[in-house]
């Protein structure tokens, strides 16, 4: 990961609008995302945003008060210097025929990822894991012909017992 | 009983203590102005723009510590309102600001003045909300009004849908706010300000700089009394004029591009910055690298965002200035600067700048202010626009009564000042508002004469008349070869102006005119204009031009070189 790539977590209501605001304060802020992906959390009304950004951490810890200020953003954190674990899930369509199909099941394989999908040229190939290892899989895959593929953005939680959820009402 | 979204939002209002409203109708907002007439406890001011509203409310705000509130109807009405919502962000005042909507479906179809006046405003505003649900729109008015209040203060927008104006439910104002993700501290961490204390009991050339923070947290005694027991010097920003009375011995002026000499420069030695309820805006800094090079600093601020964002901080103190400044109080130790004081007090004859008037027969505009701050005898509370009649009113009137010096700090919108001025008016009734407009600034909101007219609210509006656009000619002449690019201004007649407008107005042309024309002004019982034609390329000195460390200072040209 390059040293000013931050990952930052937040929980926010579950209201229409709030990923407007966020994405609406990096841009205002000069900040470039470089991903965010966001989904229910384990507390209904709540949803858990990740989001990955570029700069120093003096900025990173301006943008993160400013997150913070947003009514319906509960709680944030920059997890970057965490022990944490982080994932990506990808889709890649691959060209294919009756001939090279088992060498790339090997390479499949070898990544732990999946056919998921087998059409009479490409298969559909689904892979999770950090960002490094899709791209690995993604170059080792890439002189088959890549067809299309699409990418979620990292999500990410601290290991053990940190916990993000930490309000009391 | 059930009762509408409208009777609702009124009901809401009055839970709230609102008792005046700045607003203009429309299609999306008849619900409403139909129910508005059950409430007269609700005076309904009708402005004659929404930027007039907002402004108004946003001045009533700064004035009685209240939230500002005003309504418009949906798309342009509601557009009408962005200026004035990013004025009142800036500078953190807390507005209200409920617009009409279209029926909750017919928004996103481009439905007749439909405007995503939620979108639009997200950037501008602390915090906004569109009401979809009858049953949510008291929860959202008390939310509405604890977060423009409450922690920094700002604007808050509630855009409400034609139909849930008409829809009905029950009225329950809710007694508890349940805003997880909003927790406002006030309450400053003990630690540091021990360690404040012991910082300012060490400096030998501390300085206090006074921002809008200590007016907002009416913190005036408070703030007192630390520069009084430590015998620090007390400099503020522009927003910061009239949190520390100008009288005081310990009083230096205003820092910054248009600041005094000496408060400059007493910055660049001091070995202590105390920043309090001020956020180190360019203005005020001037190059950050060469602001206060030697100073350890300390700043209190209640919003921790404020925190290192533009400077880096030594302590930082984040809660209410006037929660702190009290707990800092306690801690502090009686000092003695005589010395350091002495030092400034020096530069303050060596660079006579800023207080400067040349002596002449025409009519100068710091001679117009430093008139009409005699004859007020200080009891005035000053609006201003934008432009060099700001920076004279800022500088000429020596601002002793607290919180008496409104303007658009931030965001510098010019056509502020009458539609402020009018808002403040209303909510000081009885008490003197003087408007100091420049002839540009004031044609920019002129219309709201019709307002002040209306209401009959007696402030009395002095146009300081030069015929440009001042303050840019300025940048003009100093920094571009004079090259007077669209500055200079054709004016109406403004007596003829005033006279449509029932106003009664005089020109003043003569320096011997101008104290008896702010008499007579304050001997009507209403509104008066005065013309003031003044000298039409005087400027504002001292200056620190852009990008210039603050003591990089323009002086004013002697008279003789003139
Ligand atoms: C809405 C808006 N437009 C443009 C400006 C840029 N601006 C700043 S000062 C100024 C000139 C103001 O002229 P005037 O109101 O005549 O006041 P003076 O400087 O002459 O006192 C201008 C155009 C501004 N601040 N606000």
């Amino acid at each position: 990961m390059a040293a000013n790539k931050h990952t930052i977590v937040a929980l926010v209501a579950n209201r229409p609008g709030v990923l407007n605001r966020m994405a609406s304060l990096f841009r205002r802020r000069g900040f470039n995302i470089d991903s965010i992906a966001v989904g229910h959390s384990e507390t209904p009304n709540l949803s858990r945003m990740t989001i990955v950004a570029d700069g120093t951490t003096t900025q990173v810890e301006q943008i993160r008060k400013q997150v913070e200020k947003i009514i319906d953003v509960i709680r944030v954190q920059d997890i970057t210097s965490q022990n944490i674990v982080s994932r990506e899930l990808a889709l890649i369509k691959v060209k294919a025929t009756a001939d090279n199909r088992s060498e790339i099941m090997q390479i499949v394989d070898i990544f732990r990822a999946k056919i998921v999908d087998v059409s009479a040229d490409s298969v559909m190939v689904e892979a999770t894991g950090d960002e490094e290892k899709i791209d690995s899989l993604y170059n080792l895959l890439k002189p088959f012909g890549i067809k299309e593929m699409t990418r979620t953005g990292r999500i990410a939680m601290p290991r053990g017992e940190q916990l993000l959820r930490k309000f009391e009402n | 009983m059930k009762q509408t979204g409208s009777q609702i939002l009124c009901e809401s209002l009055l839970k709230e203590g609102v008792d005046t409203i700045f607003g203009y109708p429309g299609g999306q907002v008849l619900p409403l102005y139909h129910t508005l007439t059950d409430f007269p406890a609700l005076r309904h001011i009708l402005v004659r723009h929404e930027q007039g509203a907002v402004h108004a409310a946003d001045a009533y705000a700064r004035v009685t510590g209240k939230a500002g509130v005003c309504l418009a109807t949906s798309g342009p009405g509601a557009t009408n309102l962005v200026t004035g919502l990013a004025n009142a962000h800036i500078d953190s005042v807390p507005v209200v600001a409920i617009t009409g909507q279209v029926p909750l479906n017919m928004i996103g179809r481009d439905a007749f003045q439909e405007a995503d006046i939620t979108g639009i405003t997200l950037p501008v505003t602390k915090h906004n909300f569109l009401v979809m649900d009858v049953n949510e729109l008291a929860r959202t008015i008390k939310e509405a009004f604890y977060i423009a209040t409450s922690g920094r203060p700002g604007p808050v927008l509630v855009d409400l849908p034609r139909d849930i104006q008409q829809a009905t439910g029950e009225f329950h104002y809710p007694t508890r706010l349940n805003l997880p993700g909003y927790k406002p501290n006030k309450i400053g961490n003990p630690l540091q300000i021990k360690k404040a204390a012991s910082l300012i009991a060490e400096a030998s050339k501390p300085v206090i700089i006074a921002g809008h923070g200590v007016r907002i947290s009416r913190a005036y005694q408070e703030l007192k009394s630390l520069a009084e027991i430590t015998d620090i010097p007390v400099v503020t920003t522009l927003l910061g004029v009239s949190s520390f009375p100008e009288t005081h011995r310990l009083s230096f002026g205003m820092i910054g591009m248009h600041g005094l000499a000496w408060g400059n420069m007493a910055i660049t030695s001091a070995d202590l910055v105390i920043a309090i309820g001020m956020r180190f805006d360019d203005r005020a800094t001037g190059k950050i690298s060469s602001f206060a090079p030697n100073a350890k600093i300390i700043h209190i601020d209640i919003d921790p965002a404020e925190v290192g964002k533009n400077i880096k901080v030594d302590i930082p103190i984040v809660g209410d200035v006037k929660t702190v400044l009290g707990e800092l109080n306690k801690e502090i130790q009686p000092g003695n600067h005589q010395q350091w004081i002495d030092t400034i007090q020096t530069w303050k004859k060596d660079y006579p700048s800023g207080y400067d008037i040349r002596d002449t027969e025409s009519v100068l505009p710091q001679y117009v202010i430093r008139q009409i701050w005699e004859k007020t005898a200080n009891q005035a509370t000053v609006v201003t626009g934008v432009g060099q009649h700001q920076m004279f009113a800022a500088l000429h009137y020596f601002y002793d009564k607290p919180n008496s010096f409104i303007t658009s700090g931030g965001l510098g919108t010019m056509g502020f000042e009458l539609p402020a001025a009018l808002g403040a008016q209303t909510g000081l009734p009885g008490e003197t508002v003087w408007c100091i407009a420049g002839d540009g600034s004031f044609q920019m909101t002129v219309q709201e004469l019709g307002t002040i007219t209306q209401e009959n609210a007696p402030v009395k509006i002095a146009i300081l008349n030069n015929g440009y656009l001042g303050m840019v000619r300025q940048w003009q002449e100093l920094f571009y070869d004079r090259n007077y690019s669209a500055t200079p201004l054709w004016c109406p007649d403004f007596i003829k102006i005033a006279e449509a407008y029932c106003i009664p107005a005089i020109n003043v042309t003569r320096k011997s005119e101008v104290g008896s024309a702010i008499e007579k002004a304050m001997a009507v019982d209403g509104p008066f204009i005065i013309n003031f034609v003044v000298e039409p390329e005087e400027n504002v000195y001292p200056m620190v031009p852009p990008g210039a460390g603050i003591n990089q200072i323009l002086h004013e040209p002697r008279k003789e070189d003139r």
